[in-house]
């Protein structure tokens, strides 16, 4: 199959999974009892009272009308109202997005950073005594909950040491200099976890090539132990490493939206977690997909790196015309 | 059979939270629930070992009882995942055709509704989250893992000798999935569930932080480290066990998994 193939097949499995994705998350949030108005008017409201709120919300016309309103509003970026404000959801998500992508991107860019060098020293050192204590430590990170890291950094850097703020969040065209000293320590909560996982894997990756026939053959030709490691090991742990943390990457969203509740940073998450306290079923349905579709988007863009970085998928690709 | 630290150290962990948990039902020292304000904030001392909260609630006795919801959790999410997820990972790598294929793009959707997001969903259209939403939640979010290393593992025996004997002899196809091939994809089903369970753990925490699961009158782990948010500054103790107890026993969990595959098979994959 040809490269080009390969692309087109990835890119319709992910339109029909977002479509049933959509049907998924409305089903849920429409299909269960209990209403808006109910919730909008309180206990003492009298039926025609939440008739005439259920009316002017939309709520009293048919659900698959509803489903496709939905959907064709969030093709133009419309995501509807929130119940109690009637702001536009759409206006309420854009800068809030721009805020936790920052965090899971940074986040994820410090894990790997930190997680290469580490797993590596790890995989060279894996019979001494320095070696078997990463991998211990490692072991301890991945069991400490994203949220506790990070009120235990806050604890020691913002409250105890007073060295960085401990919670909120500035615009970067506002202050970059703030913008960054403020998020510092919620990426590094969320590295620490995600790098812990990452450092396993890069280390058996590792140790992998070390036991190939193609890496004695390297040393056995007098390439230094550093530059032949570099060489076969780097393209292994890169592979492992995209892998990894395309598997992870849901549990990278959500661990952004429990650190948001812990460092009070305006994100997608405070807002799902404000909607959910207050019942604001449209917020919650427009933010749920639109984090949903994201981590489909960068699944199916992990997949097609793989195709792009593996070799052994791109020599069966070698001649065809693309 | 194999010695393996790792097992060792994993069971032990989540054996003290079993032993725990067994323990609370037939002995407190405290009720976990009963408020007292003349001891409230205390430092660990006789009798209050772990010392009290904000409430005078004994941290010790709530630390026992914080022990059956977070092996609840654990068990039914788990029940939930292996449940589902097996017996379609084994159907998607014995059958032909088509259903395979849907199995797979199904569990890649799940996939993409984490433990969180599903619980929000549930707990905004009940209204409140609770514990069985939460735990719903988990279970339906482990499915996908399930379904991958179950499907692995039955690829892997499908194709040889002695289940082409059991083809070629007429064995019906659901004996041949139950009596060979699901006893040799059970190591690995182990391990996943080992590796399920610490999961589910971390995320029932993480929910009961963000008040998604239990109400405040049932004793989670998690709802202890939300408790503890207001008095971390002067007050770090409140957090302190519930947050130990937490890592420990997802520390037992993975050390737990690792050993299995030590044990079972060394070349065996995780998925997570």
């Amino acid at each position: 199959m040809s490269v080009v193939r390969v692309l087109a097949s990835r890119v319709g499995v992910f339109a029909i999974s977002l479509l049933v994705a959509s049907l998924a998350v409305f089903c849920v949030v429409n299909a269960l009892p209990g209403d808006v108005a109910g919730t909008i008017l309180g206990t003492n409201a009298t039926p025609q009272a939440i008739a005439e709120l259920r009316a002017q919300l939309g709520l009293d016309r048919p659900l698959p009308l509803r489903y496709i309103e939905w959907l064709g509003g969030m093709f133009r970026g419309d995501f509807g109202v929130s119940a109690f404000t009637y702001e536009p959801i759409g206006a309420l998500i854009r800068p809030r997005l721009a805020v936790t992508c920052w965090l899971v991107f940074l986040s994820v860019g410090l894990a790997v950073t930190l997680a290469i060098p580490v797993g590596k020293y790890a995989a060279l050192r894996r019979k001494k005594f320095t070696g078997q204590l990463v991998s211990v430590v490692s072991q301890f990170g991945m069991a400490v909950p994203a949220f506790l890291m990070g009120i235990i950094l806050s604890l020691v850097f913002a409250v105890r040491l007073g060295w960085l703020p401990a919670n909120g969040y500035t615009p970067l065209l506002v202050d970059p200099l703030d913008w960054a000293r403020r998020l510092v320590l919620p990426c590094t909560a969320l590295a620490l976890v995600q790098g812990a996982v990452l450092v396993r894997y890069v280390r058996n990756a590792f140790i992998d090539v070390l036991q190939e026939d193609y890496f004695r053959t390297a040393r056995s030709v007098g390439w230094p132990l550093r530059a032949a490691v570099n060489r076969h090991g780097m393209r292994n742990a890169a592979l492992q490493v995209v892998t990894v943390l395309g598997l992870q990457l849901a549990t990278l969203f959500v661990g952004a939206i429990v650190i948001e509740k812990v460092f009070v940073i305006p994100g997608l998450g405070s807002l799902l977690i404000d909607a959910v306290a207050k019942r604001d079923l449209p917020i919650v349905q427009g933010v749920v997909m639109l984090l949903v579709a994201l981590i489909l988007i960068i699944n199916a863009a992990v997949d097609v790196l793989y195709v792009l970085i593996d070799p052994r998928l791109k020599s069966d690709t070698e001649g065809v015309d693309v | 059979m194999k010695r393996s630290l790792s097992l060792t150290i994993g069971a032990s962990l989540v054996g003290l939270v079993a032993v725990l948990a067994l323990v609370s039902f037939f002995w407190m020292p405290f009720d976990p629930n009963h408020v007292d304000p003349a001891s409230r904030l205390l430092p660990p001392s006789w009798p209050h070992i772990m010392g009290t909260d904000h409430l005078g609630l004994d941290i010790f006795s709530r630390i026992l009882a914080g022990a059956r919801i977070c092996l609840l959790v654990g068990v039914i999410a788990v029940g939930i995942g292996a449940l589902v997820g097996v017996p379609l990972g084994l159907i998607a790598g014995f059958a032909k055709g088509w259903f395979p294929k849907f199995v797979l793009r199904t569990a890649d959707i799940i996939y993409a509704f984490p433990a969180l997001l599903l619980a929000i969903l549930l707990a905004a259209a009940n209204g409140h989250g609770s514990v069985v939403t939460a735990m719903v939640a988990i279970g339906i979010s482990s499915v996908p893992a399930f379904i991958r290393v179950a499907r692995a593992a039955t690829l892997q025996v499908v194709n040889q000798d002695f289940i082409l004997a059991a083809r070629t002899s007429a064995t019906p196809k659901y004996t041949i999935a139950l009596q060979h091939i699901l006893p040799n994809i059970a190591p690995v089903v182990l391990v996943q569930s080992s590796v399920s369970f610490g999961l589910a753990i971390l995320a029932e925490a993480a929910l009961s932080y963000l008040g998604l699961s239990a109400p405040p009158t049932t004793v989670t782990w998690g709802r202890m480290l939300f408790d503890a948010q207001s008095y971390l500054f002067s007050d770090a103790n409140l957090a302190l066990w519930p947050g130990l107890f937490i890592a420990l026993t997802v520390l037992g969990c993975n050390l737990l998994g690792d050993g299995l595959r030590e044990v079972l098979d060394p070349r065996l994959q995780e998925v997570r």
